[in-house]
């Protein structure tokens, strides 16, 4: 079990961002963190896989626990050996490398299984096997995808950490993403998805958190959510009145913010 | 004809000797972003181990380069750990002006580790081996061809930095940790979700530029095959060098090794000549004068990424 348990997180020593969350993924699940632009979903996933430093952050309150432990001081680089990966919000592929030494990066901490990884990864993405040798840089956008998530594999975690993998994709490529990510938590996955497509990840989540400005407002199983009369009408776009005026949506929108 | 070969083949050996020291500067530069100017030091410290191990110990000639080789590379790792460590995350031109106390702290420590004087790069003109190499023990410090005459340190250089690039090049290509090199300096956060030790690589950058520059320091003489405190100098004319190839690129500073050390050994050869009124050192400046041509072609060097030029 991974845990998040009423975690503030300050950048800069001012900015405060995280105003005390709560999460948890439990072993094999799925996991939906929603949320509008700026809410602090990217934040919770970098205080998680240690990479505050970074960018100057630091954790002020709470605690994050891998099956019971603290892990919020350890570094990066630990975090990832205890078995948490994540693929990182836009992709961040190696442009210049090849797609295979993307994802013998992937292998850095688990290079004995790396073959067996990189076997695993292919089954999953057979297109990445045929673009092997080619540069990364030059994959479109869904492929560089791919490779994103099947580098955050390649150390075999138990929980994979996914930021937005369905931005900026076409339709059909953010479903195979989402049948992606559901045969990824078949084979024994844990996976927490940050999305702001609603819609995609409450489709295969068991679980589903929804943050605004820093807080969890709506902490519910996903199907619950997917039925939540606010979240359809104004999450999901599901709404029976359809000819609302922007100017009603963006009033509505103020008034209950974390529907935006 | 043959003062033009001998002019080439001293500008190889020259070019050999730049690109090992500015390989040093490039790899720092890429991992952690920051200048160091403490390269020269480096040189200097791991030189006089060589003569140390080698004349003073008497130790076999290669073992004594690796020893110091080793000892250089170990003291680059504890520099980094003890020294920059701490400055992570300072404006870079601050860590960058803190390695000029460090390159002037190493010189006075390798100027009280061994004296003063100068010291003998291996004791014998010889120090190779090469006469055993091709059977003949008499061997002397050159080879003749007609009247080409190449000195065996300046082969031993060209020879050695093949070497020496060739297993860098592969480590950086197919080994896991040269790999996290890479990613660390393409992208650190990257590097951190992948598991890599972003602060051991840092630290290691510094150990590859500290063995390189030791490597270095073996031929920065040719001639007399002595290492002496003010020849850390040589070692900012590869500064030159780091720029034309645009800072955080390995290609680049190679292939600007290879244009300068020509284009110094051939203004050697020519310049007195043709242009004798420039005066009597005039080569060394050429350095900074094909870099002025350069930036004023290529504002970003050869190979240099525009991002990086922009911080
Ligand atoms: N390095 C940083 N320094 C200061 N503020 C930041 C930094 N990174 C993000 N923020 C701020 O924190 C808030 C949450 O950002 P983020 O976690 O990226 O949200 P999300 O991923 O939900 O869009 C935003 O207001 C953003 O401007
Ligand atoms: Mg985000």
């Amino acid at each position: 079990m991974l845990e998040v348990r009423n975690l503030e997180v300050v950048y800069s020593d001012v900015i405060l961002v995280l105003r005390g969350i709560s999460l948890s993924i439990p072993d094999g699940s799925i996991v939906a963190l929603l949320g509008a632009n700026g809410a602090g979903k990217t934040t919770t996933l970098r205080a998680v896989s240690g990479l505050l430093d970074v960018h100057n952050g630091n954790v002020t309150k709470g605690e994050i626990l891998l099956d019971g432990e603290p892990i919020h001081r350890k570094s990066a680089a630990k975090i990832v050996r205890l078995g948490v990966s994540q693929a990182l919000e836009g992709r961040r592929i190696l442009a210049e490398m090849s797609v295979e030494e993307n994802l013998r990066l992937g292998a850095h901490t688990n290079h004995r299984s790396m073959d067996a990884n990189m076997e695993r990864v292919y089954h999953l993405f057979p297109l990445l096997r045929d673009r092997a040798k080619s540069t990364a840089g030059y994959l479109s956008g869904g492929e560089q995808q791919m490779l994103a998530i099947g580098r955050a594999l390649m150390s075999a975690p138990r929980y994979l950490l996914l930021d937005e993998p369905s931005l900026g994709l076409a339709p059909l490529l953010v479903q195979q993403i989402r049948d992606i990510i559901v045969e990824i938590n078949r084979q024994g996955t844990g996976v927490l998805l940050v999305e702001q497509n609603a819609m995609m990840a409450l489709s295969i989540a068991d679980h589903g958190f929804i943050m605004e400005i820093g807080k969890i407002v709506m902490d519910k199983p996903a199907g619950e959510l997917l039925d939540d009369e606010d979240v359809r009408e104004f999450y999901l776009g599901l709404s029976g009145d359809e000819v609302q005026s922007f100017a009603q949506v963006k009033h509505y929108r103020r008034k209950k913010r974390w529907l935006s | 004809m043959s003062t033009l070969l001998q002019a080439v083949l001293n500008g190889l050996a020259l070019a050999a000797v730049y690109a090992l020291i500015a390989l040093g500067f490039v790899i720092i530069y890429k991992s952690m972003q920051v200048l160091s100017f403490a390269q020269p030091a480096l040189m200097l410290f791991g030189g006089y181990f060589v003569v140390y191990f080698s004349s003073r110990l008497g130790l076999n000639f290669y073992l004594a380069v690796l020893l110091a080789i080793m000892v250089a590379g170990l003291s680059g790792l504890v520099i980094e750990r003890s020294f920059l460590r701490p400055m992570v995350g300072k404006p870079v031109f601050a860590v960058a002006i803190m390695t000029i106390g460090i390159d002037l702290v190493v010189r006075i420590i390798t100027g009280n580790l061994f004296g003063v004087e100068s010291g003998g790069i291996g004791a014998t003109g010889d120090p190779w081996g090469l006469g055993l190499f091709i059977g003949d023990p008499a061997f002397g410090a050159t080879f003749h061809w007609g009247d080409v005459v190449l000195n065996q340190r300046r082969f031993a250089a060209i020879v050695a930095a093949l070497l020496v690039i060739g297993i860098l090049l592969a480590f950086f290509r197919y080994s896991r940790i040269g790999l996290a090199m890479r990613a660390t300096a393409f992208d650190q956060e990257v590097a951190l979700t992948q598991g890599v030790s972003v602060s051991s690589v840092f630290a290691l950058s510094w150990a590859i530029a500290a063995a390189l520059a030791t490597v270095a320091a073996l031929f920065i003489s040719p001639n007399t095959g002595t290492i002496d405190v003010n020849m850390f100098a040589f070692a900012l004319k590869a500064l030159p060098v780091v720029v034309i190839g645009g800072m955080d690129s390995i290609g680049g500073a190679l292939l600007a090794a290879l244009i300068v050390g020509l284009a110094e050994s051939l203004t050697i050869t020519y310049q007195p000549v043709y242009a004798g009124f420039l005066g009597g050192s005039f080569s060394q400046v050429v350095p900074y004068l094909v870099m002025f041509v350069v930036l004023l072609v290529r504002p970003y060097g050869l190979f240099g990424t525009r991002e990086v030029e922009r911080v």
